[in-house]
This record gives C-alpha cells, sequence and structure tokens, in this order.
C-alpha cells in the first residue's frame, strides 16, 4: 500500500456488515470556511451570538418551506430497515452513520423545539436540548454524509437522509458554521463562473490546446468553440472537464460526437461549470444563482438546445431543478427536453446512424460501470423510467466489446455511492473518503475477481476524481477509472481520419 | 358511573384524534414541496405515482427490498391489524355490513398473526443491535401498547369472555349520544383504556407516518420535471 497510515477496510462480497465502532469517527471536521467565504454567499462569517435561537427558529422556518423536512422528521418509525444501507457506515462501522442514527442528530433537536412530545416529554422520544456540542457533532456526521439517495430507496416512506443532510449544513450555514470547500466554491462559481476559478483566457488557451491534441492524433480539425453567438448547442460541463484526468478525455469525446454530428455548438464562458454546490449545502438561493448564470449564458449566446456534460449531482441539478431555478425555457428549441445530457444527445446518434466506431480501439479495456447517486437517483436521461441505467450501457456496449455488471445490489438504484459525493470531495476528508469506498470496491473486486475486469467507466466528475484516488488504495491503478466518453472517443472514426491500415500503408509507401 | 368515565374518555380521545390528525393533514398539505425530488426510478405520470403509493401502502415495496425480517414481521401486523379493525366495526353497527361480516372468520385468528408480527417486531428492537441503537423508550412502549391491547382482547374471545351484547349496546349507543353501562371486567376496561390512549397519541407520535407516507415527496412526485415547470409560491417571491 501507497500509503500507510490510512486503514483501508477489507470485506468479502456480499458486503458483510462491520462490528459497531461507537465513536469511530467522532469528531472528524472538515475545514471551516473563513468568514469572507460565509458572507461571500449571503451568510454570517462566524458563529453568531444568538446562535441558539437562530438555529431553532430556523429550523421552524424549514419546516413551513420544505415539506420534505418536516414530514421525514415526523415519520420515522426507526424500523431500521436503513441502518445497513449507507456505505459511509459500512466503510466505518461509526452507529451514528446509520442514516436513522443521521437523521435522529437533527430530529431529536427538531422535536425538544417543535413539537408537542419533545417539548413535555423529552426523555420519552428521544429528545435533547440544542448545545455547542450538538453543533459540532452536525458539523461532522453531516459531512459524513454524501447525499446520495441510497437509503431513501429502501425506506419504506422515502425517507432521504440527503434532505435532513441538506438542511442541517443550511441551518449551519445560517448561524455562521460553513464548509470551507464547498462555500470557497461556490463563492468563486459567483464571482468568476467555475468552480475552478478558472477566467475565461485560460479556458479558451486550454481548448485551443486541446484541439491542437485532437487534431495531432487524429489528423482531423475538430472544435472546441467558446462563446460562439448563434450556435445551436450550448454545452454545459463540469470544469473539472477542462483539466483532470480522465475527465479531459471525455470532453474530447463530446467534442467528437458533435463533429461527426455536423452540430452546431458552444461553451460558455460566463457558465463554464455545470456543477453547482449550491445543492451541497442545500441553498435554494444559491443554487438558483448558480443556475441563472446557465440561464443568461443561453439568452446571451441565444443557442437553440442546453446540453450538460458528465456529471452527477449537476444533472441531477439539471434535470431535476434548472426548469424550476430558471425556467421556463420557452426561448429554446421547443423539439428538445431542456436539458439534455450529453448521452441522451450521443445515444441518439449512434441509433440515427450517424457515428461509425471501431470497437476493438477499446479492447485493452475490460469494463464495468458504476452508477453515479444523483444520476441513478435523482434523475433520468431519455423518455422512460430507468433510461438513466440504460443509456449509458447501451453507450458503452457499442463502443467497447468487453463489458460486465457488478453485483446487482451494487448498481443501478441500489447503487453504491464512491465516498466523495455531496460536497466531500476535499482531502482534509480522505480517511473517511477511502472507507466510504471500500463498498464499492469490494463489489469492483468481485467483477474483477470472476470477470478480470480492469476499468470502471462513470459519468460524473466528482466519481472520477474520488476513484482516480482512491483506486490506488484498493490496488488498482489510478486510470483505472474512465469517462464513457472516453470510451466513445477511443472508438469513434471521424470522417477523413488517417486510421492505422492508412498509417501502415504509409508507411510502406516510404520505404 | 363506570359507563360515564369512559364515555367522556373517548369522546375526548375520538375529538384529540380527530382534531390532532386533520390539522396535521393539513399542515402536510399546505406545506410546500420547493424541488422535484422524487427517488428515481420514478413514475412519468399521475397513474403511475398512485400505483407506486398503492404498492407501498398495501405491499410495502420498498421495504421488501430492503428487509425481508423486518417485511415479514411488520406486514403481517398490519395486514392482521385491518382485518382486527374491519372485526370491530360489528360492535358499532346494527345491522353489520357484509363486507365485516367476510373479514369475521379470518378476523378472530388475525389476533394471533398480528400478536406474532408485533413481539418479532419487538424482539428485534431488542436483538438487533442496530435497531437497539436507535430506539427510544416511546419505540419500546408504541408497541407494548399494541401488543397488550391485543393481549387483552384475544384474551376476551379466548379466555374471559366479557358480556359482548353489553358492550355493543353501550358503543352504538354512544354513536348517539346516549351513555349506557358496561361490564365491569378488567380485560375489557384494560383494552378500552389502552385504545384510547393510542387514539390520543396517535397524533403526537411516530404514528404519523400513516398520513405522513401519503406526502413523501421522494415517493408522491411525479417524474416530469423537464416538461412541467414546479415552483413553489414562496420560491416564486425570488423571481419578483
Ligand atoms: C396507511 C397505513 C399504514 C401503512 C402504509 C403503514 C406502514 C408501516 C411500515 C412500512 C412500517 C415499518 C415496518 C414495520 O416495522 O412494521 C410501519 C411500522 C409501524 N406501524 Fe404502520 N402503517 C400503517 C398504519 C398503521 C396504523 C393504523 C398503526 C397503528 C396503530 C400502525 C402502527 C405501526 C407501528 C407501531 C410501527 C412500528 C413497528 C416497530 O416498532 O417496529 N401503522 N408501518
Ligand atoms: S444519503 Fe447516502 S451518505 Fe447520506 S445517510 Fe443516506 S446512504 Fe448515507
Ligand atoms: S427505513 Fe425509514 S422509517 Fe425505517 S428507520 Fe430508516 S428512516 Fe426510519
Amino acid at each position: 500500500m501507497a500509503d500507510g497510515e490510512k486503514v483501508v477496510p477489507e470485506r468479502d462480497f456480499p458486503l458483510e456488515l462491520p462490528e459497531f465502532k461507537c465513536g469511530a469517527m467522532e469528531g472528524l471536521e472538515p475545514f471551516k470556511a473563513a468568514p469572507e467565504h460565509n458572507e461571500a454567499l449571503g451568510f454570517p462569517g462566524e458563529l453568531v451570538p444568538d446562535w441558539k435561537e437562530k438555529a431553532i427558529a430556523y429550523m421552524g422556518e424549514l419546516a413551513k418551506k420544505n415539506r420534505a423536512f418536516q414530514v421525514y422528521l415526523d415519520m420515522c418509525v426507526k424500523c431500521g430497515a436503513c441502518t445497513d444501507k449507507c456505505h459511509y457506515y459500512l466503510g466505518t462501522g461509526d452507529p451514528k452513520n446509520m442514516p436513522v442514527a443521521r437523521q435522529d442528530l437533527l430530529r431529536s433537536v427538531y422535536r425538544r423545539y417543535h413539537t408537542f412530545a419533545g417539548k413535555y416529554f423529552p426523555w420519552l422520544v428521544g429528545a435533547r436540548d440544542l448545545t455547542e456540542d450538538v453543533l459540532k457533532e452536525w458539523y461532522s456526521y453531516y459531512h459524513q454524509c454524501s447525499e446520495c439517495r441510497r437509503c431513501s430507496v429502501f425506506c419504506p416512506y422515502g425517507i432521504d437522509t440527503a434532505e435532513i443532510t441538506m438542511a442541517a449544513r443550511d441551518i449551519l450555514d445560517h448561524v455562521g458554521i460553513g464548509m470551507k470547500y464547498s462555500n470557497e466554491i461556490i463563492g468563486k462559481v459567483h464571482k468568476v463562473g467555475n468552480n475552478l476559478g478558472l477566467p475565461a483566457k485560460a479556458l479558451k488557451a486550454t481548448l485551443e490546446d486541446l484541439e491542437e491534441d485532437i487534431e495531432d492524433d487524429t489528423g482531423v480539425s475538430v472544435r472546441l468553440p467558446l462563446d460562439e453567438k448563434g450556435a445551436d448547442i450550448l454545452l454545459v460541463t463540469p470544469s473539472a472537464d477542462f483539466f483532470a484526468e480522465p475527465h479531459i478525455d471525455g470532453l474530447i469525446g463530446y467534442a467528437k460526437v458533435f463533429h461527426e454530428t455536423g452540430a452546431s455548438w458552444t461553451l460558455s464562458s460566463y457558465a463554464s461549470e455545470a456543477a453547482n454546490f449550491g445543492l451541497f449545502i442545500g441553498s435554494y438561493e444559491n443554487m438558483r444563482e448558480v443556475s441563472l448564470r446557465i440561464r443568461k449564458a443561453a439568452e446571451d449566446l441565444g443557442v437553440k438546445r442546453i446540453i450538460f456534460g458528465e456529471c452527477g449531482h449537476a444533472w441531477r441539478v439539471a434535470y431535476s431543478f434548472l426548469n424550476t431555478l430558471a425556467g421556463p425555457f420557452d426561448f429554446l428549441d421547443p423539439n428538445y427536453p431542456v436539458p439534455q445530457h450529453i448521452l441522451e444527445y450521443t445515444w441518439d446518434a449512434i441509433q440515427k446512424g450517424k457515428l461509425r466506431f471501431d470497437k476493438s480501439k477499446n479492447d485493452h479495456y475490460k469494463m464495468t460501470y458504476h452508477d453515479s447517486c444523483n444520476v441513478a437517483r435523482a434523475s433520468r436521461m431519455g423518455d422512460e423510467p430507468g433510461g438513466q441505467f440504460e443509456i449509458p450501457r447501451n453507450v458503452i456496449k457499442a463502443v467497447c466489446n468487453y463489458y460486465y455488471e457488478m453485483p446487482e445490489e451494487t448498481t443501478r438504484e441500489s447503487t453504491l455511492c464512491c465516498g466523495g459525493g455531496g460536497g466531500l470531495l476535499t482531502d482534509d476528508l480522505m480517511d473517511l473518503r477511502i472507507k466510504g469506498a471500500s463498498p464499492r470496491m469490494t463489489a469492483l473486486k468481485q467483477v474483477t475477481e470472476d470477470h478480470g475486469v480492469t476499468h470502471m467507466a462513470a459519468i460524473c466528475a466528482i466519481c472520477k476524481t474520488q476513484f482516480s484516488k482512491v483506486m490506488p488504495k484498493y490496488g488498482y491503478e489510478m486510470d483505472s477509472i474512465v469517462s464513457v466518453h472516453q470510451l466513445v472517443s477511443n472508438a469513434i472514426i471521424l470522417t477523413g481520419q488517417e486510421t492505422e491500415e492508412d498509417d501502415a500503408d504509409g508507411a510502406k509507401a516510404e520505404e | 358511573m363506570l359507563g360515564t368515565i369512559y364515555a367522556l374518555l373517548f369522546y375526548v380521545a375520538t375529538l384529540l384524534l380527530v382534531v390532532g390528525l386533520v390539522r396535521k393533514i393539513w399542515i402536510y398539505a399546505r406545506t410546500p414541496a420547493p424541488l422535484k425530488i422524487p427517488t428515481t426510478p420514478a413514475p412519468t405520470t399521475l397513474g403511475g405515482v398512485i400505483l407506486r403509493m398503492f404498492m407501498e401502502v398495501v405491499f410495502f415495496q420498498s421495504l421488501f427490498k430492503s428487509n425481508k425480517w423486518i417485511w415479514a414481521l411488520g406486514w403481517m401486523f398490519h395486514m392482521s391489524m385491518w382485518l382486527v379493525l374491519l372485526r370491530h366495526f360489528r360492535y358499532f353497527q346494527q345491522h353489520v355490513w357484509w363486507i365485516v361480516e367476510l373479514a369475521q372468520p379470518f378476523g378472530t385468528y388475525a389476533g394471533f398473526t398480528m400478536l406474532i408480527g408485533l413481539a418479532g417486531l419487538l424482539a428485534r428492537r431488542f436483538l438487533v443491535n442496530r435497531v437497539r441503537y436507535i430506539s427510544a423508550p416511546s419505540d419500546y412502549l408504541m408497541l407494548a401498547l399494541l401488543l397488550l391491547i391485543v393481549l387483552s382482547g384475544l384474551s376476551m374471545r379466548w379466555v374471559a369472555h366479557t358480556d359482548i351484547i353489553m358492550v355493543k349496546n353501550y358503543m352504538t349507543g354512544l354513536l348517539r349520544f346516549q351513555i349506557g353501562d358496561l361490564p365491569a371486567d378488567f380485560n375489557l376496561l384494560l383494552h378500552l383504556t389502552l385504545v384510547a390512549i393510542l387514539m390520543i397519541v396517535f397524533p403526537i407520535s411516530k404514528l404519523l407516518h400513516v398520513p405522513g407516507v401519503f406526502f413523501s415527496p421522494s415517493r408522491n412526485q411525479v417524474d416530469n420535471a423537464r416538461e412541467k415547470r414546479h415552483l413553489a409560491p414562496w420560491a416564486a417571491e425570488l423571481e419578483k
């Protein structure tokens, strides 16, 4: 193991339940945001003196504004069905990482101040006072939830711990306790337009470099246009696609598909980010502000359609919320859903026979596919429920010869989180990220043993970054995680492309 | 005397149950869900949502996917309870509905399956450390309350019979606001007291899962976010 200090939980399939390790993850805290980062999002910079009253009052406000919050806090019967469903519980054994126990950290306080039973019989219903220790506990354990919704699938009432986590983070933000990673990033989007703080000039240069790379590689000039007014399609993609591996290979894939289908498209420097961390901190207002950038870019550029690149939570916000947050989109072409996913676009082109592939280009990969939580459990692709599972698989199978499924209880709606979602993709939470990835890694090991699987594809920027970091801890290469459009990019035959046979012929002619 | 005390108890309990539940349902119905959050794959039509809800309420579909033990015990308990409740209608009706007649033979034995279900759930609470960890005193007490109701009920049916004609006259009388007499049997009085307690705690306890399940946004929303704009009234204010 490269780095010996982190303990990697070993586990067999089917997923075994861990022994209880009470307090195992107690006190784990991601870095807190600096005052200016909180203030930039409209929150108090530091812990306000009347935090207790504020927090209690805001809790009451949330119950009025959000039915999920109120109903979920009221109706849990403590049946225990969700207790073994969270990858962080499976990976850490800390009982406070069981979904219902995580909800109870907040429910116990909500009950104390906002319900009859909790006000008059707190000991009976497990209600407790709000104290500074409780705030600490919230900050710790509500940053050990990736808002993946796996628990919601298995709860008889669909109680979604992610909603409670978001609410808890929102309450913390409202009393002046923000998380550095998420809040800093949201601030950058408000200011510059993307998570990286990458200015338009640098973006332009990056895209030009990529165009050169593609031409060197294929001999075909494939464009990556930026801010082109009058283009048909606005592509909004996570900014990781501009610089990180394997994300960037996915971006090249989108460009090749657009090229082959003859699409007129553009990226925008104003809305150069698909990710929307406003979701992670449960802030409707911040999520809305980030989404409105996309609307403005679409209006300014005069496009007809909006397409999103590969990103999990971004697709949730796009598919499920964009119409709410930044709609209505009646200025776009009504013949296409708003927004569309790049995979919907590519799959449609494949079905219409517009793309040609040489599948053998991916023969060095034995593939499996990781369903990203937010795509799987919080959105859809295509016209049918479950299209979010079929369309990525269809595309992979169209471009790869070797494809195998991981065990059923870990895919599709039951998929296991990568361990880095929900705003936890920060180095200060690395220990949690490694442990949280262990159930997924266990399932992957199973298909590696059974079928010799070497690579896993994903369609989420966070999954890709997280896996490239943690897979080495589990004995895989860091490039064992690939973009789906990277596979498309490998196999696609561009019109006029120099193929290997051409090369060989050319070489012979020269002899 | 006894008749008057219990009449009062039941009038108060009924009032608290009805007012409490109507109030909660009213609040749930009026509280907006600001965003589309169905757990997907979700139905794309209202008909589909009704079917999904039906499968959840009648068969506990999601619970079946997650844990066969809880499902088996919980489903047995709930379905038996409905049969038992249905059977109880005969104590409130002069002319018994055919459906109540139909349930009669099953209802008699449903008491036992309800008992098994409840006892199993209670055992899990003690024995499974994950469930023990998340249980508050009220969680044990709720099961104990239901168990005692079932046991006192079963004892009247199988061990120490009470004067059931007299009970029926008393109950039908209450419906017409006429207070009669009750047999002074320990089992009966225990049974009635516990039922009244159940009615009173219903709207202030986790029994709110009964109305709640129908208002859960992750289960009752149609997956049509791209086609139809969903906007909460308070969110619409932000656009002004
Ligand atoms: C719409 C009707 C109802 C539905 C869909 C429903 C559904 C459920 C489900 C899925 C559970 C979790 C599994 C279990 O532990 O059994 C549960 C638990 C429970 N239900 Fe219901 N229920 C309904 C009505 C009722 C009623 C009328 C009562 C009450 C008297 C009741 C009392 C309980 C109790 C006490 C539990 C907790 C069991 C435990 O402690 O383990 N339910 N219900
Ligand atoms: S949303 Fe995911 S991470 Fe959070 S408690 Fe549920 S299963 Fe765990
Ligand atoms: S499955 Fe749902 S009802 Fe059961 S304990 Fe978990 S959150 Fe509560």
